[in-house]
C-alpha cells in the first residue's frame, strides 16, 4: 500500500527533484563564476584582493552550512526578506564558491609560470593572459575535483529543507506525515533517487571531462 | 643609424644580488647581436628588462625611440611589437599551433578570424610547419616546438626578437632545424638578439657579440675580430671554454 502511495506520489516527488536540481544549479553556477573571480584574486591579485579573498573564502569554509542557511533567511530577514530559495541559492552558493575558490587556485597556481610570461610577451595584459590563458588551462586540471565538489553540493542541496525550500527531502517528509509511517521506505526511495542523480551528475562531468581533453594535459585512466 | 633598441645603464637585483651592473648598448635596424656571457650573469634577466617582463631597477630601455622603461608608457602595446623566444617554449599547451600563432593576432591586435588564420598560416610555411597547424604542443618535437613559438613571435610583425637561449633545451639533433630559421630571419632583414653560445651561428650572421660577465659588459664586437684579437682575457679564456664546448665551426645548415 506504500508502494501504491510512492506510485501516486511519484510525479510529487519528481518535482521536489527538480526543485533540487534548480537549486542546485543556481548555487553551484554562483560558486563558480565566485569561486573563479576569488581564485584569481588569491592568486594574481595584490595585497588587497587577496586578503579581501582570504577573508570571504575564510568565512563561507568555517561556518557550517546549515548556520549560513538560517543567518540568510532568518537573520538577514530585518533587514532584507529573501524567499527560502533565493536565500539557500545566497547561502549554499557563497559556500560552494569558498571551497570552488581552493579548487581553481590550486589548479591555477599548477600552470608553469611561462604561460603568463609567454602571454604578456605577445602583449596581453594580465587580465586577457588570465582569460585566455590560464582559465582555459586551469579548468583542465579542475575538473577532477570538481565532480566532488559538484557530488557534495548536489547532497547538500537538501540542507535547504531546513529554511522550508520545499525540495526533494521535504517532499518524503510530508509522505511520511501523512502516511503515518513508512520512514525507512520513502526516505530509502529517496536516497535511491540522490544516488541516481549523483552517477548521472559525474557521468555528465566525465564525458565532457574527455571533451575538452587536448594532448599533453594528464587523463583519467590515460 | 636607425636605433631600433637602445638599452642604457640598466641595473637590476634580486635581494642582495646584483645581477646587472650598468649595461648599456643599442641595435640597429636589421642587426643581430649575440649576448654571451656565463651563467647566472644576467643574460636573461636582462631581455627580460628590455621588454619589461621583469622591470629594470635603474636605467632606460627605448624601442624606435618609445621609452619602454617609462611608466605612461602602454606596455603592452610595446611588448606585442617585442617578440620574445623562450628556452623552453612557452607555448600555450590546451591550443594547436595555429591557435598559438594567431591568438596574439586575434586578443591582441583585435584581428578577425580569417586574416588572423591567413597570416599564421603564412609564419607557420615560413618555419615549414604548415602541415602541423593543428597538433598541439604535446604532439610536436622540441625542434617543432621551438619553431612555432618562432612563428608565434613573428606573427605579431615584430620590429625586434628577443631569442632566450632558444636552442639550449632541445636535443642536439633537433638544433640545426631552428638555428636554420633564425638565420633565415637573420639573413632576411630581422632585428635580432640572440642569448646563445651557439658560435656556428654567430659567426655565420652575428653583426656583434657582446660578452657579459658579472652583469658587465666585458667587450663586443664583430665575431670575427673578437675570436681573432679579443682584447680581455676574460674574452678569451670564455670563447675558448664554450668553441670547446659547442664546437667552433658548427654552422647553420642554411
Amino acid at each position: 500500500m506504500i508502494w501504491r502511495i510512492l506510485i501516486r506520489e511519484m510525479p510529487y516527488l519528481l518535482d521536489g527533484t527538480l526543485v533540487a536540481l534548480k537549486l542546485l544549479g543556481s548555487f553551484i553556477s554562483l560558486g563558480f563564476v565566485i569561486g573563479i573571480v576569488l581564485a584569481v584574486m588569491e592568486v594574481y591579485g595584490n595585497r588587497f584582493f587577496l586578503i579581501l579573498a582570504l577573508m570571504i573564502e575564510r568565512f563561507f569554509r568555517g561556518v557550517p552550512a546549515v548556520v549560513l542557511l538560517f543567518l540568510f533567511f532568518y537573520g538577514l530577514s530585518h533587514i532584507y526578506k529573501l524567499s527560502s530559495f533565493a536565500a539557500a541559492t545566497l547561502a549554499l552558493g557563497l559556500r560552494s564558491a569558498a571551497y570552488q575558490s581552493q579548487i581553481f587556485r590550486g589548479a591555477m597556481q599548477a600552470i608553469p609560470s611561462g604561460q603568463m610570461m609567454a602571454a604578456q610577451a605577445i602583449g596581453m595584459s594580465k587580465f586577457k593572459a588570465i582569460r585566455h590563458i590560464i582559465i582555459p588551462q586551469a579548468m583542465r586540471l579542475a575538473i577532477g575535483p570538481w565532480s566532488n565538489e559538484f557530488a557534495s553540493e548536489l547532497k547538500d542541496t537538501s540542507l535547504a529543507y531546513t529554511i522550508g525550500v520545499v525540495e526533494l527531502l521535504r517532499r518524503g517528509k510530508y509522505i511520511v506525515s501523512y502516511t503515518h509511517g513508512n520512514t525507512l521506505i520513502v526516505f530509502g526511495f529517496i536516497s535511491i533517487i540522490y544516488l541516481i542523480l549523483t552517477r548521472v551528475g559525474n557521468m555528465m562531468i566525465y564525458h565532457f571531462e574527455d571533451r575538452l581533453w587536448v594532448p599533453g594535459f594528464e587523463r583519467r585512466g590515460g | 643609424m636607425n636605433l631600433v633598441l637602445e638599452v642604457e645603464d640598466i641595473h637590476k637585483s634580486y635581494g642582495d644580488l646584483e645581477v646587472l651592473r650598468g649595461i648599456s648598448f643599442g641595435i640597429t635596424q636589421g642587426e643581430t647581436k649575440v649576448l654571451i656571457g656565463p651563467s647566472g650573469t644576467g643574460k636573461s634577466t636582462l631581455l627580460r628588462c628590455i621588454n619589461g617582463l621583469t622591470p629594470p631597477d635603474k636605467g632606460k630601455v627605448w624601442l624606435d625611440g618609445i621609452e619602454v622603461t617609462d611608466p605612461q608608457t602602454n606596455i603592452n602595446a610595446i611588448r606585442s611589437r617585442i617578440g620574445f623566444v623562450f628556452q623552453d617554449f612557452n607555448l600555450f599547451t590546451h591550443l594547436p599551433a595555429l591557435d598559438n600563432v594567431r591568438i596574439g593576432l586575434m586578443r591582441v591586435r583585435g584581428m578577425k578570424k580569417k586574416e588572423a588564420t591567413e597570416l599564421a598560416m603564412e609564419e607557420l610555411r615560413r618555419v615549414g610547419l604548415a602541415d602541423k597547424a593543428n597538433a598541439y604542443p604535446a604532439e610536436l618535437s622540441g625542434g617543432q616546438q621551438q619553431r612555432v613559438s618562432i612563428a608565434r613571435a613573428l606573427a605579431m610583425d615584430p620590429k625586434l626578437i628577443l631569442f632566450d637561449e632558444p636552442t639550449s633545451a632541445l636535443d642536439p639533433e633537433l638544433i640545426g632545424e631552428v638555428l636554420e630559421v633564425m638565420i633565415d630571419l637573420a639573413k632576411g632583414g630581422m632585428t635580432m638578439l640572440v642569448v646563445s653560445h651557439e658560435m656556428g651561428f654567430a659567426r655565420s650572421v652575428a653583426d656583434e657579440i657582446i660578452f657579459i660577465e658579472g652583469g658587465k659588459i666585458i667587450e663586443e664586437g664583430p665575431p670575427r675580430q673578437l675570436f681573432a684579437s679579443p682584447k680581455h682575457k676574460r674574452t678569451k679564456e670564455f670563447l675558448h671554454k664554450i668553441t670547446e664546448l659547442y664546437g667552433e665551426y658548427r654552422e647553420g645548415r642554411s
